[in-house]
Order: C-alpha cells, then sequence, then structure tokens
C-alpha cells in the first residue's frame, strides 16, 4: 500500500496531546509509591515497588510520551500520513495505559493472572501501533539516515514487546524452570538500547542541529551507531541461547562495546551543541545537555562495574543505572521535547483558524519560561536525590515525593499550554460566527 | 549534472547563519545591528520562497502532474512564514525583544521542519522528476538566490 504522500503538517491536535497529558500522571504515580514503600523499594531491583515504578515509567511516561510524538513526527518526517491516527490513537492510547497500570499491580499485589492480562493488553495496543509505524515508514520516499533509525526503533520495540509478552507468560504461569534472569536482561536491552535510545538517536540526528543550529552530527557516526548498536544487541540476545542461561565471558565484552557506542553519541551531541550557532540557550537545550551528561555518567558507571565486579553485583548497582537511564537519560528528553512540540503544535492548529491579520500567540507566550524553569530545576533536583538515596537510603522517600511533585508541576504546566490553546480556539471561532451572523 | 539536493539545501544553511545573526542582536538589545541583519535575512528567505514558487514548484508540476500534493503545501508554509517575518519586522520597529524573541523561535521551528520535508522529500524527488531540466533550472534557481 503506497500511502498518499501529502505532506500534511500534523494529524490532529487532540491525537498526540492525549498521550502527552497521559504520560506525567504516572510519572507523579512511580513518585508516589516510591515515598510509600520508603527504603524497601530500593533494597534491589527486584523489589515489587523497584518492579511496578520502572514499569509505570517506562511503559506509561516512555511509551506513551514516545508513540504520541511518532504519530506526529513520523507524519512529518515520512511525508505521509499515518493510516487512520484519531483511530489509532482512540485505541492504543487507552489500552497502553490500562496495560501499564495492569503490570504495575501485577507487581505490587503479585497477582499472576493480571501479568497475562497485562501481557494481551499490550499485545493488541503495541501491535496495532507497530503496524500502522512499519507502514507509514516502510512505503515513504523520504530519504535521509532519520527514516532508516527510526525503522530500527520500530523494530526494537516489537521486540522488547515480544520479550515482555513472554515473561508476563512467565509470570503469569509461574513456572520455576524458565531462565528468567537471562530473559530479562535481553528485554532490557532491547527497551531501553533497540527502542528507546535508537528512537532517540534517529530523532536527534534532525532535531539537535534544527533547534540550536548546530552542525550536522558527522556522517560516519549517523550510519555506525544505529548498525553498532543493532548488532551489539543480537550478540547480547545470544545468551538467550546459551545453555542454563549462564553469563558468558563475552558478554561482559559485547555490553562494553554497546557502552562505547552510547558513549560516543553523548559526546558527539554535547560537541555539537557546543559549537551552536544559536547562542541562545533555553530549557530543551538544559534538558539535553543533562540527559547527554547522564548518559555519559551511565556509560562510565556500566564500565566500572564491569571492571569492578565486586562493585557491580552490588543489589542497588541495578538501580543506580535505572536511576541515570529513565529519569536521567530519557525522561530529561522527553520533556525537553515536550516544552519544544507543544508550544509548537499549538501554534500551528491555532494559525490555520486565525485571521491573518490578527495572529495567534508565539510559541514562548504557550508555558511561562519561569515554569518551564522552575519545573525543570526540580526534575534535576530529582534525579540528585533519586541517585543519593540509592546509596544513602533514609532519603528515599524525600526523593520520591519531589519527583512526584516534578512530575505534578509538569502535567501543570502542558494542561496550562491546553487551556491556552483551547481558549484561542474558542475566541477565534466565536468572532468568526460573529462575523457571519 | 547539478542537483537540487545540493543547491537549496546550501542556501537554507545560509538562511539559518542569518537568523541567528538577527536573533542573537536582539537578544542583546543591539537594535541597529539586529535592523541590518533583519533585512538580509528576510531579503534571503523571500528570494528563496521566489525561487521556488516561480521557478522550481512549476516546474515540478508540470513535470509530474502533481500540482495538489507537496508544492501546495510548501507554499502554504511559505504563506505562514511571511506573516511571522512580517511580525519580526513589526517587533523590531517597536524594539520589543520578548516579541522578537518569540516569533524568532516560532519561526525558525516552523522554517527547520519545512527545510526537513523539502530535504528529505520533496528535493530528491525533484532531482528524479527533472533530469533533463535540472541544468537550466539550477541555473535560474542560482541566479534568484544570487540577490541575497
Amino acid at each position: 500500500m503506497q500511502p498518499v504522500l501529502s505532506f500534511e503538517q500534523a494529524p490532529p491536535i487532540s491525537v498526540p496531546y492525549r498521550f502527552f497529558l497521559t504520560a506525567p500522571l504516572f510519572g507523579i504515580v512511580a513518585g508516589l509509591i516510591l515515598a510509600w514503600y520508603g527504603q524497601d523499594a530500593f533494597v534491589s531491583r527486584w523489589s515489587s515497588g523497584a518492579l511496578a515504578m520502572t514499569h509505570l515509567i517506562v511503559v506509561d511516561f516512555m511509551l506513551q510520551a514516545m508513540c504520541g510524538s511518532l504519530l506526529q513526527f513520523v507524519a512529518v518526517v515520512a511525508g505521509a500520513n499515518i493510516w487512520r491516527p484519531r483511530l489509532v490513537a482512540a485505541v492504543v492510547h487507552p489500552l497502553i495505559t490500562t496495560g501499564a497500570v495492569l503490570l504495575a499491580s501485577a507487581f505490587v499485589l503479585e497477582m499472576p493472572a493480571l501479568f497475562l492480562l497485562a501481557a494481551g493488553v499490550f499485545a493488541i495496543a503495541l501491535g496495532l501501533f507497530l503496524t500502522v509505524m512499519a507502514l507509514a515508514l516502510l512505503n515513504t520516499p523520504a530519504r535521509g539516515m532519520t527514516i532508516h533509525v527510526l525503522r530500527l526503533a520500530v523494530l526494537g520495540l516489537l521486540i522488547t514487546l515480544l520479550l515482555g509478552i513472554t515473561l508476563a507468560g512467565v509470570l503469569g504461569t509461574q513456572r520455576t524452570e524458565f531462565p528468567l534472569l537471562v530473559f530479562v536482561n535481553v528485554h532490557v536491552a532491547w527497551g531501553l538500547g533497540g527502542w528507546a535510545l535508537m528512537l532517540v538517536i534517529g530523532v536527534s540526528y534532525l532535531v539537535v542541529p534544527m533547534f540550536q543550529l548546530t552542525p550536522a552530527y558527522p556522517v560516519w557516526l549517523t550510519r555506525i551507531l544505529p548498525v553498532g548498536l543493532l548488532a551489539v544487541l543480537i550478540l547480547w540476545s545470544m545468551q538467550l541461547l546459551a545453555p542454563h542461561g549462564e553469563a558468558q565471558a563475552w558478554q561482559s565484552g559485547v555490553s562494553v562495546l554497546g557502552m562505547l557506542l552510547a558513549g560516543m553519541y553523548a559526546c558527539t551531541t554535547l560537541w555539537l551543541q557546543a559549537r551552536r550557532r544559536r547562542r541562545l540557550t533555553d530549557v530543551t537545550f538544559a534538558y539535553w545537555r543533562v540527559a547527554m551528561l547522564s548518559l555519559l555518567v551511565y556509560v562510565c558507571s556500566w564500565v566500572i562495574f564491569e571492571v569492578f565486579p565486586q562493585l557491580g553485583s552490588h543489589p542497588r548497582a541495578a538501580l543506580w543505572l535505572g536511576v541515570l537511564a529513565l529519569p536521567g537519560v530519557f525522561l530529561s528528553i522527553i520533556i525537553g521535547m515536550l516544552y519544544k512540540i507543544m508550544p509548537f503544535l499549538n501554534w500551528l492548529h491555532l494559525q490555520r483558524l486565525c485571521d491573518p491579520k490578527a495572529p495567534p500567540p508565539n510559541m514562548k507566550q504557550m508555558i511561562p519560561e519561569a515554569a518551564m524553569r522552575g519545573q525543570m530545576r526540580l526534575h534535576f533536583s530529582a534525579i540528585a536525590l533519586l541517585l543519593a538515596a540509592i546509596w544513602w537510603t533514609p532519603l528515599t522517600t524525600l526523593a520520591g515525593l519531589v519527583f512526584a511533585l516534578a512530575c505534578l508541576w509538569l502535567e501543570w504546566n502542558l494542561i496550562g499550554a491546553v487551556r491556552i490553546y483551547e481558549n484561542f480556539r474558542d475566541r477565534i471561532l466565536a468572532s468568526g460566527a460573529d462575523r457571519e451572523s | 549534472m547539478p542537483q537540487i539536493s545540493e543547491t537549496l539545501p546550501a542556501h537554507h544553511k545560509h538562511c539559518d547563519e542569518l537568523f541567528s545573526v538577527a536573533e542573537e542582536a536582539a537578544q542583546s538589545g543591539q537594535w541597529q545591528d539586529c535592523k541590518g541583519a533583519q533585512v538580509r535575512f528576510s531579503r534571503a528567505m523571500l528570494a528563496h520562497f521566489e525561487a521556488e514558487e516561480s521557478i522550481l514548484f512549476p516546474a515540478f508540476e508540470k513535470t509530474t502532474g502533481m500540482s495538489g500534493g507537496p508544492t501546495q503545501i510548501m507554499r502554504m508554509e511559505h504563506a505562514q512564514m511571511r506573516d511571522l517575518l512580517n511580525q519580526l519586522e513589526a517587533a523590531l520597529q517597536a524594539k520589543d525583544a520578548d516579541t522578537f524573541s518569540g516569533v524568532a523561535e516560532t519561526l525558525l521551528i516552523l522554517m527547520q521542519q519545512h527545510n526537513m520535508k523539502e530535504e528529505n522529500i520533496l528535493y530528491p524527488m525533484c532531482d528524479k522528476a527533472l533530469g533533463a531540466q535540472l541544468e537550466q533550472l539550477d541555473a535560474q534557481l542560482s541566479k534568484t538566490l544570487a540577490v541575497a
């Protein structure tokens, strides 16, 4: 099926916005769960609280925001409209939300049946989402590395989903002879590396130069990163074939290779940003920088944990990496991007309705700068507190509360943007009706 | 053989450069410098729109028969950018740094996503569709762009 090359700028505004407005809500819930469990949640990555929080963040915050952004972004980069975006959003959005709630509840309540239910819900939601994305990305005449990298990211999400469904099936049927740890290792690698990081890399090839007018990423690097990352993930997945699921010596080398690629990406992004032509710095820029620095700390920590296994095998080492990766890298990028995407979409959609003589408010009038900066500082404080709480657990409750508060403030800022959109839209429509009557 | 996908993206970069000079001047309250930079930026942008709308797009539409698709959307976005250029000019006259910065931000994002669509999709399609005419078209485009 060849999609109609329409170049239409955007699907209806309600399509991405429902995802964006839901995402921070589950950050609030995750923070409150952490505050509720307190020190117990940070005993190890396998605690019920840690597992529930992790999935609330990766699925309900990250996946939610990423799906909403992709529905918007692919329409622009691929130059093709997404198939029935309203219908896709109407099905995918509530199902992802429900699936994540079921999954988090399954961990907290330790109810096996909920794992099976969650797996079924995710299979339907993401099955539809992935099919629609794959059609748009495979049939496009668009050129450029981003399209290739986005295709790989979609593949990464598919593999993460299949491994997740397998794991949920095992937990749901309480099979005991299954190599759970090996599957979890591979599931996490595909989720964070093959889906989330791959998506960030593909998107950054376009948006990093675009927002700050930096030089483009070097062509050789744009090719090596996705291919290298894919090769590392395939090699890493070989542990699924190893007898008894035991860790092999080569896995350590493979993981360090993956970290090297991630480190190269982070250093290049920081270097490009340092050479930007646009000297002006804004909240989005600061969020990207902190995300890249978090990625570098993550890479260094991983390598240190590999070199000093006594440190790496500490139950809290994985939590340290988790905080760096989730709130540190991915949430920072997502929030930074939301602060750019929503004001632009507000303007774009209002502009279409407006009389050219009475233009809509500009992007900087959609969310107050001071509110974004305040929220950003709170988010960075939450990251620092979460990292500190891993080594000094009495801080856990405070860290959870501050994280919840940062997500609440984000939600407030995004709702503010939607209200400005609605107010102006209603005003424009009312003045149009006045003129007609 | 000259390629549209080489000539026009280079001019996009030129416009970006002029944009950043004007924005920085407004940011630091150097209104006299900003005025000069804004005039150069605006002239370059308008020349770019003119080159596309009067030379490239008609040739593409005539050859492919696609007159209601990509080029129509590109023309619409040019109109949006012309509006924003006018707003930028008004903010400059009023020496209103906040409005200038807000309009500049909006224009930048609109401009960049517009360039992305042209560079990744439309220009490669033009190169493919316009084959034999490329040499002549490139000369005409370069002449129009040379004024800015």
